[in-house]
């Protein structure tokens, strides 16, 4: 192993769920404080801390944060990037190790988001009596429904019928045996917002979002941290041996964010961005998808997880419907998907989503995962991807 | 295009056969009717303009400093074709009325739209289906204006 490896040595993540009686500070406290204690280290060693947090973007979470479980004087990153937020906040502790500017890094990624709603563009009401163009398209009111739509639901809904009208095989009740597949999944997650395991019928029958996703089919919303400690070799060589014993290696570490391609301003192109991604990690680790025991991938919806299979090269490309009716993303299956339950049922606090993701397959590696372990698991992979948009990838192994 | 650049003021002819600022806003004052978003002209066949660069041919509706392709920041504006393919869609059904989003391939162009006069029903809308642009009124505001919005419907209707 080089001497620039980095490593995870902490990692905590709340039950995803709902909090009533815990505040975003009280989450990311308790994620943190278990990250350091299961890291066997001092919140006085940590060098820097990336925090994640988009409902409250502008409050200086990671500062109050501090003035909770330690106010230490070191550097911090408040981050948001959309649902890449965590990921993004752990991007930036390992770029200050690899930096060499510290040993140690913290990243926490917190949100509070039971009961939301729905997300994304938002109606504005005519500011005047009179029709007045306003915004970069001169929209006289809102262009939500009106010139279709902007709704998380409804743009993933069509980034997956956009994949079956370019290679076919794609149907309603395909999309909805992907969600039965995390639903199923998640019954063996202890953390997961949800862990009842619904029929096709029942996910069929449940009340339509946006066609081709029901409700069963879309992420919940929820509460939820995710916290992770990572140090630079030397200093995981320093460490007591139970913790060199249990740490993972972080063989690839990548955010990306869409590159220009023909029609990516009428519909969000989240495919280049991935596979771009994917193909940085994949580099960096010197691995290929071919290697991985386990993918976590970023199944916001049903038809999102469909074209991730292909972005992530689990498949041949166009293969994804194939790939899927294989069995391939079951737990038992050559290529097990989203083993935790997935957003679908896992829950999608939104800023944790990128942490907790790679806390799934640390657990994994570690052979920690409970009733849901995959036996043996070496090398995994964790996606999550922002709308906007802001893609990570990270590949994680089990080196000692 | 948008801000409205008072400098550049070049006739029907010279703009290829494409009204100015001036003139479009003079159609308007004179018709009493307004876009709903200005990449839609109100011509006698109302059509929808994209922004294409100059330099890479990269189209855009909305107001850009330069070209996200390219980085060039000189568009000319072009007309785009008024019938199209249907390359994905969903049925929004979170508010009070179902509606179909779709995205529609104009002979190369990709438009977002809602598709109007089918039933947002997936037995109604399917992939690959033909449509063309079609106008409605959105009503008139205090001092009589009307606006026009745009949508995609069946072309067989």
């Amino acid at each position: 192993m080089g001497s620039d490896a980095i490593w995870i040595v902490g990692s905590n993540m709340t039950k995803f769920g709902k909090h009533p009686d815990k505040d975003v500070i009280d989450l990311a406290s308790e994620a943190s404080r278990k990250a350091l204690k299961d890291a066997e280290i001092s919140l006085a060693d940590v060098g820097v801390l990336g925090v994640g947090n988009l409902m409250n973007a502008g409050a200086g979470i990671g500062q109050q944060l501090q003035k909770q479980i330690g106010q230490t004087g070191i550097p911090v990153f408040n981050v948001s990037n959309a649902c890449a937020t965590g990921a993004t906040a752990l991007r930036v502790a390992v770029m200050a190790v690899k930096a060499g500017e510290t040993d140690v890094g913290m990243a926490v990624g917190v949100e509070k988001l039971a009961g939301a709603g729905l997300l994304g563009q938002t109606g504005q009401k005519p500011k005047s009596e009179t029709w007045e163009p306003n915004g970069r398209y001169g929209a006289l009111s809102s262009t939500e429904g009106r010139i279709g739509t902007g709704i998380m639901p409804g743009v993933f809904a069509q980034i997956g019928m956009e994949y079956g009208h370019k290679y076919g095989g794609t149907s309603f009740e395909l999309f909805a045996r992907i969600s039965e597949k995390n639903h199923a999944h998640s019954t063996l997650n202890p953390l997961a917002a949800y862990q009842k395991r619904f029929s096709l019928d029942e996910i069929m029958n449940d009340v339509m979002i946006a066609y081709p996703n029901t409700r069963p089919m879309c992420s919940g919303n929820c509460d939820g941290a995710a916290a992770m400690i990572v140090v630079s070799d030397e200093k995981m060589k320093s460490m007591p041996k139970a913790v060199q014993k249990r740490a993972v290696k972080i063989s690839a570490s990548v955010l990306t964010s869409d590159p220009w391609v023909d029609g990516c301003q009428i519909l969000p192109d989240v495919n280049t961005l991935t596979r771009n991604a994917a193909t940085q990690a994949y580099e960096q680790a010197g691995i290929g998808p071919e290697d991985l025991d386990l993918v976590e991938l970023h199944d916001c919806f049903a038809t999102a997880e469909l074209v991730h299979y292909d972005n992530l090269m689990l498949c041949e490309e166009g293969g994804a419907v194939d790939f899927f009716e294989s069995g391939a993303p079951w737990r038992d299956g050559a290529k097990p998907v989203n083993v935790s339950g997935g957003l679908q049922s896992k829950g999608h606090p939104i800023a944790a989503t990128g942490i907790a993701n790679i806390h799934e397959v640390v657990m994994h590696l570690r052979g920690e995962a409970g009733d849901r372990q995959i036996e043996g698991a070496r090398v995994g992979l964790a996606h999550v991807i922002g709308l906007g948009s802001a893609c990570g990838v990270h590949i994680l192994e089990k080196v000692a | 295009m948008c801000p409205k650049n008072k400098l550049t003021v070049v006739s029907v002819l010279e703009s290829g056969g494409h009204m100015s600022e001036e003139q479009k806003s003079e159609q308007e004052r004179s018709t009493g009717k307004v876009p709903f978003v200005d990449y839609l002209v109100l011509d006698k066949t109302p059509y929808l303009q994209a922004h294409e660069c100059e330099s890479c041919g990269s189209r855009y509706f909305d107001r850009r400093n330069a070209c996200a392709k390219c980085f060039e920041d000189t568009f000319r504006q072009v007309p785009i074709s008024r019938e199209g393919e249907v390359t994905s869609f969903s049925i929004v059904q979170m508010g009070p009325i179902p509606y179909v989003s779709a995205v529609v391939d104009c002979e190369g162009t990709s438009v977002k739209c809602t598709l109007m006069n089918v039933e947002a029903t997936p037995e109604s809308v399917n992939l690959g289906m033909k449509v063309k642009l079609m106008t409605y009124s959105m009503g008139e505001d205090s001092e009589g204006t009307e606006a026009i919005a745009f949508g995609f419907e069946p072309s067989e209707t």
